[in-house]
């Protein structure tokens, strides 16, 4: 009986998490012109790199001013419009000068929906070798990531290998 | 006893295996001897390493006209040149992009941006993209140098420190790297990475 109880609350749990996420998604469809984008350091993105809640993490190196990059990036909202549990984080290397001119203006034309981010630090050489031992710095590029395995990818993605890459993350 | 002969043999393989295909799929290593190459250079003319008799070694930096990175470290290249030709290290700058995919990169295109921002160094074409490829570059800019009485590979990597931002820039590891092989010292940092746009491929 008791074992019954428990496996409800467990199971109506779990929906009301799902349910709670659907809705936080669709609330934060941005209706509303975006008018500042953070910047972080690389220790201040660190830990957007390296959480461990269940959720598989999409976090995409890109800007406005790279070709490919702008290509991918609908793919990336797709994911994150689609799948539950997947979160995609757009970290923009726009140049520190055009967050005002560039990337606002961008997020706001394309409608963005993804969380986007701006990351401004000199240190480069540090950082690039600390996010992906394997990354030569060339964007775009791709970090995938959950509690269970992580990958890194420097290349540009179509929507069907992003997403048969995504799969192998989310198979139980 | 036998078990064991067998494991050892098959790390061993696994192992070259490993070491065999980084080394295939990345180009150029520290220390590894360069093939020359001949390209055309923006006046119309070929280029190859061995047509330079009386220098020391290259700077050899892929970039082009389309990237903001590249855009952004143009005059660091040019002071490149200014002040280490003499010293017996110029500049070779190739543009490594299909002008298929990258419109900016043409060749035509190469020429009227070297002209506006009067280039002091050649720039060269890698037409059929045969040459970034062996270096293993994979964006633009990235910088090999390399010296001329070995053909070796001394350095790969970026310009200097803070590639978005000149005023900021705190460390030049090109010129520091140059200035250790003028004066016969080991290079504190023979590698080192930056953001860079990739290279253009079809």
């Amino acid at each position: 009986m008791i074992k019954k109880l428990i496996f409800v609350l467990v199971v109506s749990m779990g929906v009301s998490s799902c349910k709670k996420e659907e809705t936080t998604k669709n609330t934060l469809q941005k209706t509303i012109k975006v008018t500042s984008v953070k910047s972080y350091t690389y220790n201040e993105l660190k830990p957007l790199l390296e959480k461990n809640d269940g959720t598989t993490y999409i976090i995409n190196f890109w800007a406005t001013w790279c070709g490919p990059c702008v290509k991918e990036l609908p793919y990336f909202e797709k994911i994150n419009k689609e799948y539950k549990n997947v979160e995609v984080i757009l970290v923009s290397l726009d140049f520190p000068k055009q967050v005002e001119k560039k990337l606002i203006p961008f997020i706001n034309k394309k409608k963005l929906q993804s969380q986007v981010i701006h990351l401004d630090d000199i240190n480069e050489d540090v950082w690039i070798k600390a996010i992906d031992s394997t990354w030569s710095g060339a964007i775009p590029a791709t970090l995938i990531y959950n509690t269970k395995n992580r990958k890194f990818y420097e290349k540009s993605f179509d929507y069907k290998t992003l997403e048969n890459e995504l799969k192998t993350f989310l198979k139980p | 006893m036998k078990k064991i002969q067998t494991i050892l043999l098959l790390t061993v393989i696994a192992m070259t295996t490993v070491a065999f295909t980084i080394k295939t799929e990345k180009g150029y290593k520290i220390g590894d001897v360069i093939e020359d190459f001949s390209l055309k250079n923006i006046d119309n003319k070929m280029v190859s390493l061995s047509d330079y008799q009386e220098v020391k070694g290259f700077v050899i930096i892929f970039t082009c006209n389309t990237c903001p990175y590249s855009v952004a470290n143009e005059d660091r290249i040019i002071a490149l040149q200014e002040k280490y030709k003499s010293k017996g290290f110029p500049v070779i700058a190739i543009n490594p992009n299909d002008p298929s995919v990258s419109a900016g990169d043409s060749f035509e295109k190469m020429k009227i941006r070297a002209s506006e921002k009067e280039f002091n160094f050649p720039y060269l074409f890698d037409e059929g993209q045969t040459v970034y490829p062996k270096f293993g570059a994979t964006k633009t800019p990235h910088v090999y140098i390399v010296t001329r009485n070995d053909m070796k590979v001394q350095y790969i990597g970026a310009i200097d420190n803070s590639s978005r931002n000149p005023d900021a820039v705190t460390e030049k590891y090109v010129e520091n790297a140059l200035d250790a092989l003028l004066s016969g010292k080991s290079i504190d940092k023979k590698e080192t990475r930056a953001i860079g746009c990739s290279i253009k491929v079809k």
